[in-house]
């Protein structure tokens, strides 16, 4: 198989990661949940990585870092812990569901909701700070962004957006969902209130875990109730981070996995796993705007004038996504995604709604044969779109 | 019967307090060891670290440089 799918989820994970779990999942209690040697064990892991994980992306401390199901349960225990009616948020034209839908539901609920959208002139770029100027107001409590686009791989200049929001008071809620792990992240220093990402992603850590990194001073409403393993007499949930938002008992086997992915990250170096997956993008991408009959989406990743991530996405033809991304898994076995992506906003404003995208997502596992195979069956299926002339 | 003698117990806010707590602890040499809050602190449940009496100055001087408030110090006749 020939993986191009790293943006849905890592398939390579490094070599610590299934014994870390393995050895979690037979050995650990529950954490929290008694001082017996078990349950210490997990306690003591957990800390471990949510130590890890506070180093890595620059939390006020490790208490800031609240382990969840995934970036999907990050944003709606910030969105909706955050914003409630009368508030306004702003949020942009790259954003994955996970972000839209709770803020629509919240605008169902009395909220007022800006999104930001390209010009009419179909540019494809990121939203930038004077967009945002353009529609926040006094009521502006939270703006709300990705990081990058899952679709397009465009980059969000978060840097500067927490300086505008920070001057203005504004909580920013950042859904790191496709950077965690290949774009360096500080909280601290970008003035984030919440950080939101999933574990199995550019992490290379399993599914079904992901994290909210608190900015200081941040304190959402919580979204989940239930146990804690402390103050259990209380009638609500303990004011305390991280218990506030981690009701029931934590993934310490996923938690496990995640600490042995971050080593591996953390030794091969952030910059290191990016570069490499960028330049098989990049070749990806030029060979695949000198293929006729191909629509290729977001512009050259290897523009140096802005960040991106390893993602290109394309059409053959008029031809559904679908059919494509099936052809390249039958004849070459190169799995792809194909559809919107959950990404509706981006595909309304390219016009693709109806034919959706091809999506390539490269990690820095692929190699430069595998890149040229899906290029050649990708010239393939453009010259069976033509009646096999050119 | 089983030998009973005063001990300082610190319960604390978290369990990621007594995670922090204990790293500190044990890298600093400060004896003792974590066990269920007893219920004479708290009804229900949580982690507490046990130690001797006269560890308190040390004690306190772990959770102000570890940054970890709210932990409730109190003296009890425990079990060894």
């Amino acid at each position: 198989m020939i993986y191009f799918d790293q943006s849905a989820t890592s398939l390579w994970k490094p070599e610590g990661v299934a014994g870390a779990i393995q050895h979690a999942l037979q050995t650990g209690g529950n954490a929290g949940r008694g001082a017996h040697g078990a349950s210490l064990a997990s306690g003591r892991m957990d800390f471990k990585v949510r130590r890890q994980v506070a180093g890595f992306f620059g939390a006020p401390d490790p208490a800031h870092v609240i382990f969840t199901s995934g970036a999907t349960e990050s944003l709606n225990i910030a969105l909706f812990g955050l914003v409630e009616a009368g508030d306004h948020v702003v949020t942009t034209w790259l954003e994955h569901n996970s972000v839209l839908r709770p803020l629509y539901a919240l605008e169902d609920r009395g909220v007022a909701l800006s999104i930001v959208s390209p010009r009419t002139d179909r540019t494809v770029r990121p939203v930038s700070v004077e967009d945002l100027r353009a529609v926040v107001r006094p009521a502006t409590k939270v703006i709300a962004v990705t990081h990058a686009s899952n679709v397009l791989g465009l980059v969000h200049d978060i840097r500067a957006i927490g300086e505008f929001c920070a001057d203005r008071g504004i909580l920013l809620v950042v859904d790191a969902s496709q950077t965690a792990g290949l774009l360096p992240i500080n909280v601290a220093e970008t003035g984030i209130a919440c950080l939101c990402c999933s574990a199995h992603k550019s992490l290379l850590g399993p599914q079904g875990l992901g994290a909210m990194i608190l900015g200081r001073g941040v304190r959402p409403s919580p979204l989940l109730f239930g146990g804690t393993g402390a103050d259990s007499f209380a009638r609500s949930m303990p004011e305390s981070l991280p218990e506030r938002y981690e009701a029931g008992t934590l993934n310490t086997p996923g938690i496990a996995g995640l600490g042995a992915a971050m080593d591996y990250i953390e030794g091969y170096g952030i910059g290191n796993l990016h570069a490499e997956a960028m330049r098989l993008a990049e070749l990806f991408y030029q060979g695949a705007i000198a293929i006729p009959g191909l629509a290729v989406y977001g512009g050259d990743p290897g523009n140096s004038t802005q960040a991106r991530i390893p993602v290109v996405a394309l059409n053959v033809g008029d031809r559904g996504s679908g059919e494509v991304a099936d052809a390249l898994w039958q004849s070459a076995e190169i799995a792809v995604r194909p559809g919107a992506h959950c990404a509706p906003l981006v595909h309304k404003a390219l016009q693709t709604v109806s034919q959706g995208m091809v999506r390539f997502s490269f990690s820095h596992k692929n190699t430069e044969q595998e890149v040229g195979r899906a290029l050649r069956v990708l010239e393939e299926l453009a010259e069976e779109g033509h009646g096999g002339g050119r | 019967m089983a030998d009973r003698q005063l001990q300082l117990v610190v319960a604390f806010l978290s369990t990621a307090d007594a995670m922090a707590f204990e790293d500190a602890a044990r890298e600093s040499g400060l004896p003792g060891r974590l066990i269920p809050v007893p219920t004479q602190i708290t009804e229900g449940c949580g982690l507490a670290w046990k130690t001797d009496c006269h560890e308190r100055q040390r004690v306190v001087r772990l959770l102000e440089t570890n940054g970890l408030h709210g932990a409730r110090l109190v003296e009890l006749e425990l079990l060894r």
